[in-house]
């Protein structure tokens, strides 16, 4: 192992002169060496650390935005455990497992990557790239499937889940809901002072038919067969011919809220899916700059910066899969 | 004096190559990377957003003239749109921005003794994402407008039938992105870029307030973003996060909304101590006080801004516990705010105070944040703020510590930099007017407010019972004397670009590296290295007669010789 | 300067196997062992679900994570021989999306005692007197 850049110590605990300060007097001779060095900096390594710096700012940033996701899982999943536990077996272990190790090894080819430019191995780094940026397409290719079979299953965010678009009624319902505001605070005619409250949906487990009278209303807390009965869709509890994609809502074991667990999988694994494009894009425009040879022993930059870029695309998957695919 | 050319144009062939002057014409502004340019690209449009904002509150207040509709065609519904508007410009727009992207762009680097920011296309992009986002706010007004108020509380965002609900959202998510950019490229301007001799413990107070919002920037603003984006998807596709009727937790919303914006509120705050910091001890002449404590009680305030934020939510249904613990922190605050008071005032103690108008402003900051800080004690109090929350009281106390210190404080720093940044000097005496014309309207218009609050009138209603009406007017009127003084002020300064006295490259006897360049700074900030010592040490400051500024007296200069002047750190 | 590279860059910064002038140099067998420990722990936590241990599942589940997250950042992301001060911004991020977790959880589970489905206690009563009519939902509290 050879550690050629001897790393300064604590430089930033406030006390003498920075050995990372810099220095213009230095600095000139370095600029002439160096064309890639930016002119307010003094050395490569002035350089190179001030990036590495700024982007885990930025990646400290990006755990914070995922972050808020993480909080809201846990609040979702500490006030609906039933719901978690249950709909997690709606998932696919098996696609999940094999995407998160596709996304580790696009991480090791990344790791791989950075190595290869800093040895100035340019066919190296290229193969490295274009192998990380092919899991990243396998990565997505199988979400694709992931998220079709769901949406073919009416799996889905929202009211929708409780009516499936492909139902010609479903259809007609499922427009009206998104365009009628799902709670309406009416003002009474007779006395403005009084509002009504929002027709919020009754609790179903008391009475399933009450949830036909607001039916318009968002679909609350009701189980899925339930609101299936409510709305008069078939729910083939009579029927065993009956073959409705929408399984779930003949299931009569799936708890009420079921929704809430598809929504926050889709707004994480899809914000994280938004990221992995992100990343293919930098993967791209790095292996553009590497097949252009920009990349060297001296500046390779770029390739690292992007490489902790993927890492952390990593490595918030590395978290989702545990919390959305192996509940037991 | 009588050498001074009053009709000189502002970029003559006669004086030194600058910033300005460097190199011309629209698309060397438009993709510049100098961050001395991209600083006064952010202040104008601070600025007119301030104008555009400032019109809103003029019009809120004027329709509160009278009980029921005052303004004709300005029904309970448009005026919802307009204080929403008045709010979400002047948090997003102006004051969030105000110090660290304009102030802290063009100041921060000379005075670190640096040639730019770490990152100057990043810092030319977050003025891009600003001015994106500023158009996407502002274009929600073609597209419905919104009036859920700047904070957005669900399930009224979700469910209100405005359309400009979404645009504006992502308008604040862009601007969210941008104040994350800025708050990066300082952190690690200031770890990185500082020349030999400028160690942490010499930096001027304003970098570490700047550093200290930075953090906080970086640290809170991704939430608000992940929170918006889930408002968007919310109020979009009804996922049921948010809204109480499909199993969701409004209380959640607001719980994420203020992890950010109560760390925001020192995002405005901090920026503006920095700038007092350098006002009170430049302007009086003499060292500051305590300057350990000055620097270590702006880390203290953005380690507590995260530990806070459930003070807003005390009548929310927030449980006992966490309202209690909230209340408790948020008392602490008030430990490092009065540090930094309590130090200002000793600098001012025997000091040389000179009244020009950066002084002023820093004064009238002092008076106006104890008010706003105080008041502040009285709303983290349980029992108090059930009676007082929502009403007036917290409008007034927040415009004290907003307006009255975070913005005061930024036109403050205005004043002491203008020089700096156009290379005139401003009417002193208008301005010294002005200053005064803004503190008596502002005090007008808010103080009263704490009556109009304390008796039970709620923020945000349209109409009032008959017997609010004359603090209604009085605070109406305030506001007008208020806009005057600004509008004066607009005069002035704008006049002094064409016809201000020259400023000499240090017109207030500061000591700090940006008054040891000329005015207007050149392009690369500092030809030579500057000398670095001790900042507030003002020993050697001469006034000199020729130049009609001060000069450092080279016989009393302890860092000539030495440059590391390891005797001068105190 | 800090930078004391013992490299030969004069003699052309393009030779492969050359060493870098900055940044630490992975070696590759690290790299490989690295990415081979994370796919077995994948099979790992995916073998472990099918297992009852119950609530050691979750806590199985994250343990294995995090210890596949260290790696990650350590190896990986050279956090190892990183400077100290870009670890504590990335803990100091994680510590304040835990702090916000623990404060949630701990709010929600107290207030979810008071929260109920429907309207307030008496708004029924209220709307039936002064807005007949009016769309009313039921309500029945939270149990539970």
């Amino acid at each position: 192992m050879t550690t050629l850049q001897t790393q300064p110590g604590h430089a930033d605990d406030g006390h003498g002169v920075h050995d990372d300060a810099h220095d213009v007097a230095h600095g000139s001779a370095e600029h002439a060496k160096y064309p890639f060095l930016q002119h307010h900096f003094d050395t490569p390594y002035h350089q190179f650390d001030s990036a590495k710096l700024g982007m885990w700012l930025f990646l400290a940033t990006e755990v914070l935005f995922f972050g808020g996701l993480f909080v809201a899982y846990a609040v979702l999943r500490n006030r609906f455990p039933e719901v978690f536990s249950y709909s997690s077996h709606y998932l696919d272990t098996i696609m999940g497992g094999i995407n998160t190790c596709v996304l580790i090894l696009s991480s090791l080819t990344m790791a791989l990557a950075v190595r290869f430019a800093q040895t100035n191995r340019k066919k190296g780094l290229i193969i490295c790239l274009i192998l990380t940026f092919m899991g990243a397409i396998g990565f997505m290719v199988i979400k694709y499937f992931e998220y079709t079979h769901k949406i073919h299953d009416n799996l889905v965010w929202g009211t929708t889940f409780y009516v499936p678009p492909h139902d010609a009624v479903g259809e007609l319902e499922a427009k009206e809901l998104s365009v009628a505001p799902t709670t309406s605070i009416t003002l009474n005619p007779v006395n403005p002072a009084v509002f009504a409250v929002p027709t919020l949906a009754p609790i179903p487990a008391v009475d399933a038919s009450a949830i036909k009278q607001a039916s318009r209303a968002p679909v609350g807390l009701a189980t899925p067969t339930q609101m299936a009965k409510a709305e008069g869709l078939p729910t083939g509890e009579h029927d065993p011919s009956f073959a409705h994609p929408a399984t779930h809502l003949v299931d009569k074991k799936m708890p009420a809220n079921s929704h809430v667990f598809f929504a926050i999988y889709y707004a994480m694994t899809g914000l994280h899916g938004v990221h992995v494009l992100a990343g293919m894009v930098v993967i791209a425009w790095l292996l553009k700059r590497a097949i252009a040879g920009d990349f060297s022993s001296d500046y390779f930059t770029p390739v690292d910066v992007g490489g902790l870029y993927w890492h952390i695309v990593d490595l918030i998957w590395i978290f989702l899969f545990p919390l959305f695919y192996l509940i037991h | 004096m009588t050498t001074i050319n009053l009709s000189q144009p502002l970029d003559t062939a006669t004086r030194p190559d600058n910033y300005l002057t460097h190199t011309r014409g629209f698309m060397s502004w438009a993709f510049t990377l100098d961050h001395k340019r991209i600083g006064v690209m952010y202040m104008v449009s601070v600025l007119i957003s301030f104008f555009v904002g400032g019109v809103f509150a003029l019009l809120v207040r004027t329709e509160l003239l009278t009980p029921g509709q005052t303004i004709p065609g300005v029904t309970a519904d448009v005026y919802n749109h307009f204080f929403t508007l008045h709010g979400a410009i002047m948090v997003f727009l102006v004051i969030i921005p105000s110090i660290p992207a304009a102030l802290g762009n063009f100041i921060m680097p000379i005075m670190l003794g640096a040639k730019d920011v770490a990152f100057p296309r990043l810092n030319l992009f977050s003025y891009y994402l600003w001015l994106f986002g500023a158009l996407f706010t502002v274009s929600s007004l073609l597209l419905g407008g919104f009036d859920t108020g700047w904070t957005f509380y669900t399930p009224y965002s979700t469910t209100t039938p405005a359309g400009g609900v979404i645009p504006a959202l992502t308008g604040v998510f862009i601007l969210g992105f941008s104040s994350i950019f800025t708050g990066l490229n300082f952190i690690v301007t200031v770890h990185k870029l500082r020349p030999p001799g400028m160690t942490w413990f010499r930096m001027p107070l304003f970098l570490w307030a700047i550093y200290a919002t930075a953090i906080i920037q970086v640290l809170a603003t991704p939430v608000l973003g992940i929170t918006l984006l889930l408002l968007i998807v919310e109020r979009a596709f009804n996922i049921g996060i948010f809204d109480p009727s499909m199993g969701g937790d409004p209380v959640l919303y607001q719980h994420f909304f203020w992890f950010y914006s109560h760390p925001a509120v020192y995002i405005m705050i901090l920026p503006a101590m920095g700038i007092i910091s350098e006002l009170i001890s430049v302007h009086a002449h003499r060292h500051i006080f305590g300057y350990k404590f000055i620097a270590l009680s702006s880390i203290a305030i953005a380690i507590f801004s995260f530990l806070v934020w459930g003070h807003h939510m005390f009548t929310s249904g927030q449980s006992p516990l966490l309202n209690t613990l909230f209340s408790l922190i948020s008392f602490s605050v008030a430990i490092p705010s009065a540090v930094k008071v309590f130090n200002w005032m000793s600098t001012l103690y025997k000091g040389n105070i000179v009244l020009n108008t950066p002084m002023l402003y820093a004064l009238s900051f002092l008076v106006l944040f104890t008010i706003g800080g105080l008041t502040g004690i009285h709303l983290a109090t349980l029992n108090t703020d059930v009676h007082l929350h929502d009403t007036y009281f917290v409008v007034a106390h927040f415009h004290y510590v907003m307006m009255g210190s975070a913005l005061i404080g930024m036109i403050g720093g205005l004043h002491h930099w203008w020089p700096k940044m156009t290379g005139r000097m401003y009417n002193e005496n208008l301005g010294r007017i002005a200053c005064i014309i803004v503190f008596i309207g502002f005090n007008v218009t808010f103080f009263t407010q704490f009556f109009l609050g304390s008796q039970g009138m709620p923020r945000r209603y349209y109409d009032y019972l008959p017997e609010y009406q004359i603090y209604h007017v009085i605070s109406t009127i305030g506001s007008y004397i208020m806009a005057s003084g600004f509008l004066l002020t607009a005069y002035y300064l704008l006049a002094s670009l064409f016809g201000g006295r020259i400023a000499p490259a240090n017109p207030w006897g500061g000591r700090s590296l940006e008054w040891q360049c000329a005015s207007p700074p050149p392009f690369d900030n500092f030809a030579t290295q500057p000398r670095v010592g001790d900042c507030y040490d003002f020993t050697a400051i001469r006034w000199d007669e020729k130049e009609q500024g001060y000069v450092t007296d080279p016989a009393l200069d302890s860092t000539k010789n030495s440059q590391f002047a390891a005797k001068n750190l105190h | 300067m800090s930078h004391t590279a013992t490299t030969s860059h004069e003699t052309g910064g393009k030779t492969p196997g050359a060493h870098p002038i900055v940044g630490h140099l992975v070696p590759t067998w690290l790299l490989m062992f690295v990415g081979t420990s994370l796919l077995m722990l994948t099979v790992i936590t995916v073998a472990v679900r099918y297992i009852d241990i119950g609530e050691f599942n979750i806590v199985v589940a994250l343990g294995v994570a995090l210890v596949k997250a260290t790696l990650v950042c350590l190896f990986f992301m050279h956090l190892r021989w990183d400077r100290s001060f870009n670890t504590l911004v990335f803990v100091v991020s994680v510590v304040l999306v835990l702090l916000m977790m623990a404060f949630l959880i701990m709010d929600t589970n107290q207030y979810r005692a008071l929260q109920f489905d429907g309207n307030a206690p008496n708004a029924e009563a209220t709307l039936q007197a002064n807005a007949p009519g009016a769309p009313v939902a039921r309500f029945k509290p939270y149990s539970p």
